[in-house]
């Protein structure tokens, strides 16, 4: 337990601003006052704000073990997130957190990890990713099978390459694509039925949306995986990120500090009935 | 350390409050209702009046003695002091290279709570949980919190809508308080029990004057919080009710407590442990300022689970079972208490007067029930 | 040298647990078939008297856009069966099925087929039954396809 200030973002300032795709962008921030950025988990998130535009909740997306910035992929879909993609390198962007349980990577070592990832749910994952490539002895097969809507917006393409190389079977998929894709077309879902791990001795981080995520439970369970086993990394409205303001809440879990990623068995129950 | 006061003595213990530097808050009447304002002698306070709630229905009525608290609760409760439903959390001002963000500068009064009943006092121990004992505490409850000091005073009377003795949180305080006051009114007897509870409230009491309590005294006492348990209007059986609920997310009830409910939010703005807020920039014209307010929020509306361009609850049907599952079972494995308190307030303030014990006995009686 | 197509059968997920004489007579309509990258298993609008389970490679199934080339609907893999055309008149392939890497299939002649589920009901049932299964995954699939997702209608 700690006190913290919870409602103080702390000035930071963009340092790198990178397209990604028409409407997402990758920003690395550092603090304005110097130093270190606070220490992290692989799914966890912060609260960005602008200057009088407000604050919204953005995945950590970046290298956990890096200390002098930390990565958000943001994709503008309201104001404050059209802020943040705009915002110039120098400028100034507030920050709040970390917040949120994160992925149980330490759990499960000696195990298959299998990561799926849906549109920008791949994203919260990559810290994932990186968490596990840098002990990547201590884990089993690692497959990262990732899906999006078409080939062009696929994040992180330039580091398929690295990840594979450090032993992660990459699959991609899309929805719909042109001549030049190799890769396979339909859902993630598809991808499940043939993957190699040990069924019985993995576990599953899941993120996308919430439709993907519960077939993909499924595609999962049918293959004989517990629902024990599997995280998803969820979403509701958040105004405050600390627990208070009561807008996150999915039955008795609040998003915002039991969450976002959670075992499917815990949310099971409460995903299950219609407008909970 | 029990003792005895006489009926005048609140302007004494108003006046030992201020001394110390308390902000006085206790119940008046204005606009028909009994309310929690700024008091500064016993004339504010609602002298010979007492109130009639039912479903829907809230009367003050003249008693035919001059008791000072001879009612039970009115619309507001304790909350919108400690939590108050306006607030700024933050200020920000706009510099050559960014921003500077600031916690407020004015501290809040400190307050005296003059007339906590019991049932009000376990709220604010609900909302304890909430805002200080959880993994964050919130700096401006926590500094009201700190500072109040908490004059319970015992019910001699219940309600028809009061239903403490079902959640175990009344008529009688048992403990966190500084000072407990019983009014003790019978066979033309008027007087006060004092009891304190810290070590501030002995300090405080011993500027009153007062007489030792007798056996008898303490009997009377009794007796007043005797009369309150028998006249409770309403009960709520919570045997095991967590899981009644859980197991019946989908009982047809729902759909019939839904075609009366009005999602107008009523309930939440009463009760005394509801804690939803939402937080909103302001910024000033020149756009150099911002500040940052918190301001309370209802599950009820429409937006409150709003994301990706629709809301996950968008019925009223949906938003009622939000609330009165939270209010009786979520916020057990939440809090590892009830989040309701038996006041009473949300079926009084109810425009249709939605029963939330009848809502749950008519589940339990037909438990396992399912919808379509 | 060519294997068993029997053999191959048994190892092929659409085959698993069929039984043992049911597989034998469908072997009989089967012949191993390899396609280069690019070439194609089969063309929309050409009759369809054929279907093929992939042994190795990933075959797409696309439809030609005047302007726009080739639309990849979806990618098949090991394990997988192309082709349903060839079950109902009239019996013409919609799709084209394109191999986008080198593909070893077994190709298996469709009125062979269609007559040897006639005469047997019990293994025509049991083999309706796998194809129903491979309709429903695709249709589901396509289902997901459809909602889009990802896209910028929320979700």
């Amino acid at each position: 337990m700690f006190h913290i200030e919870p409602m103080l973002p702390s000035p930071f300032r963009v340092v790198k601003n990178r397209k990604e795709t028409q409407d997402t962008r990758t920003l690395e921030l550092a603090s304005a006052t110097g130093g270190d950025v606070p220490s992290w988990r692989p799914g966890q998130f912060m609260m960005l704000y602008v200057f009088g535009a407000g604050e919204i909740p953005i995945s950590i997306a970046g290298d956990p073990a890096r200390r002098e910035a930390i990565t958000h992929t943001v994709r503008a879909v309201g104001p404050v997130s059209r802020a943040i993609c705009q915002a110039k390198p120098g400028s100034a962007i507030g920050v709040r957190g970390p917040f949120g349980s994160a992925w149980p990577t330490d759990r499960y070592e000696q195990h298959d990890i299998v990561l799926v990832a849906g549109g920008i749910g791949l994203a919260p994952l990559r810290p994932a990713i990186y968490a596990i490539m840098a002990n990547r002895s201590r884990y089993g097969r690692v497959l990262l099978l990732a899906g999006s809507r078409t080939p062009d917006i696929f994040l992180y393409r330039r580091e398929v390459d690295r990840w594979r190389r450090r032993d992660i079977e990459v699959r991609l998929t899309v929805d719909a694509a042109a001549k030049d894709w190799t890769n396979s077309v339909g859902p993630v879902t598809t991808l499940i039925p043939r993957a190699e791990f040990d069924v019985k001795r993995s576990a599953a981080f899941i993120v996308g949306p919430e439709i993907m995520m519960r077939f993909v439970v499924q595609a999962l369970a049918q293959r004989g995986m517990s629902l024990d086993h599997m995280f998803l990394s969820m979403e509701r409205n958040m105004k405050c990120a600390v627990g208070f303001c009561g807008h996150c809440q999915l039955g008795p879990a609040f998003i915002c500090k039991n969450g976002p990623v959670f075992s499917f068995s815990q949310l099971e129950p409460w995903l299950s009935i219609r407008d909970m | 350390m029990i003792r005895v006061a006489a009926k005048n003595s609140v302007d004494a213990l108003l006046n030992a409050l201020r001394r110390r530097g308390y902000t006085c808050i206790g119940p008046c009447i204005r606009d028909g209702a009994i309310v929690y304002e700024e008091i500064r002698s016993e004339h504010d306070l609602p002298i010979g009046h007492t109130d009639e709630q039912e479903g829907g229905l809230y009367r003050l009525k003249k008693r035919d003695d001059e008791a000072r608290f001879g009612y039970t609760v009115g619309p507001q409760s304790w909350k919108r002091f400690l939590f108050p439903p306006s607030t700024m959390l933050m200020t920000a001002r706009r510099t050559a290279d960014g921003f500077t963000a600031e916690a407020p500068p004015d501290p809040p009064p400190r307050y005296a709570f003059v007339g906590v009943r019991a049932c009000d006092l376990n709220a604010i121990e609900v909302q304890d949980r909430t805002f200080l004992k959880g993994p964050y505490v919130d700096p401006t409850y926590k500094t009201r919190r700190e500072g109040a000091f908490i004059v319970v005073v015992n019910c001699g009377q219940a309600g028809r809508t009061c239903f403490c003795t079902s959640m175990g949180t009344g008529p009688k305080a048992k403990a966190g308080y500084d000072l407990a006051l019983t009014e003790i009114l019978e066979d033309g007897r008027h007087e006060f029990l004092v009891e304190a509870g810290s070590e501030r409230g002995h300090e405080v009491a011993a500027e009153l004057s007062t007489r030792p309590a007798s056996q008898d005294d303490t009997d009377a006492a009794q007796r007043m919080v005797d009369r309150a348990v028998a006249q409770m209007g309403r009960s709520m059986d919570t045997t095991d009710i967590k899981h009644l609920l859980y197991r019946n997310l989908e009982h047809p009830r729902w759909e019939n407590v839904a075609a009366r409910c009005l999602s107008c939010a009523n309930c939440t703005m009463v009760c005394p442990t509801c804690f939803c807020s939402t937080v909103e920039e302001v910024t000033d014209l020149t756009g150099d300022h911002s500040e940052r307010w918190r301001r309370w929020d209802s599950c009820f509306t429409a937006d409150h689970s709003y994301i990706h361009g629709g809301s996950v609850r968008p019925t009223t049907l949906s938003r009622y079972r939000q609330w009165m599952t939270h209010k009786l079972a979520t916020w057990i494995d939440q809090f590892d208490v009830s989040g309701c308190v038996g006041c009473g307030r949300c079926i009084t303030w109810c425009p249709v007067g939605i029963d939330i014990t009848e809502e749950v006995r008519a589940i339990r009686e037909t438990d396992g029930g399912k919808g379509h | 040298m060519e294997k068993d197509i029997d053999a191959l059968l048994a190892d092929h997920l659409f085959f698993k647990d069929m039984d043992a004489s049911h597989r034998a007579l469908i072997a009989g309509c089967g012949k191993n078939v390899v396609f280069k990258a690019g070439e194609f298993l089969a063309q929309s609008n050409t009759p369809a008297n054929e279907f093929f389970a992939i042994r190795h490679g990933r075959v797409s199934i696309e439809i030609h856009s005047a302007g726009r080339g080739p639309l990849l609907i979806q990618t098949l893999d090991a394990g997988d069966i192309a082709g349903w055309s060839w079950l109902f008149p009239p019996y013409r392939w919609k799709f084209d099925a394109r191999a986008i890497e080198p593909v070893r299939a077994i190709r298996f002649d469709g009125a062979c087929l269609r007559g040897k589920c006639e005469r047997d009901p019990a293994m025509g049932y049991d083999f309706m039954k796998r194809f129903a299964q491979v309709f429903m995954q695709r249709l589901e699939a396509s289902r997901l396809q459809l909602l889009d997702i990802y896209g910028n209608v929320p979700h």
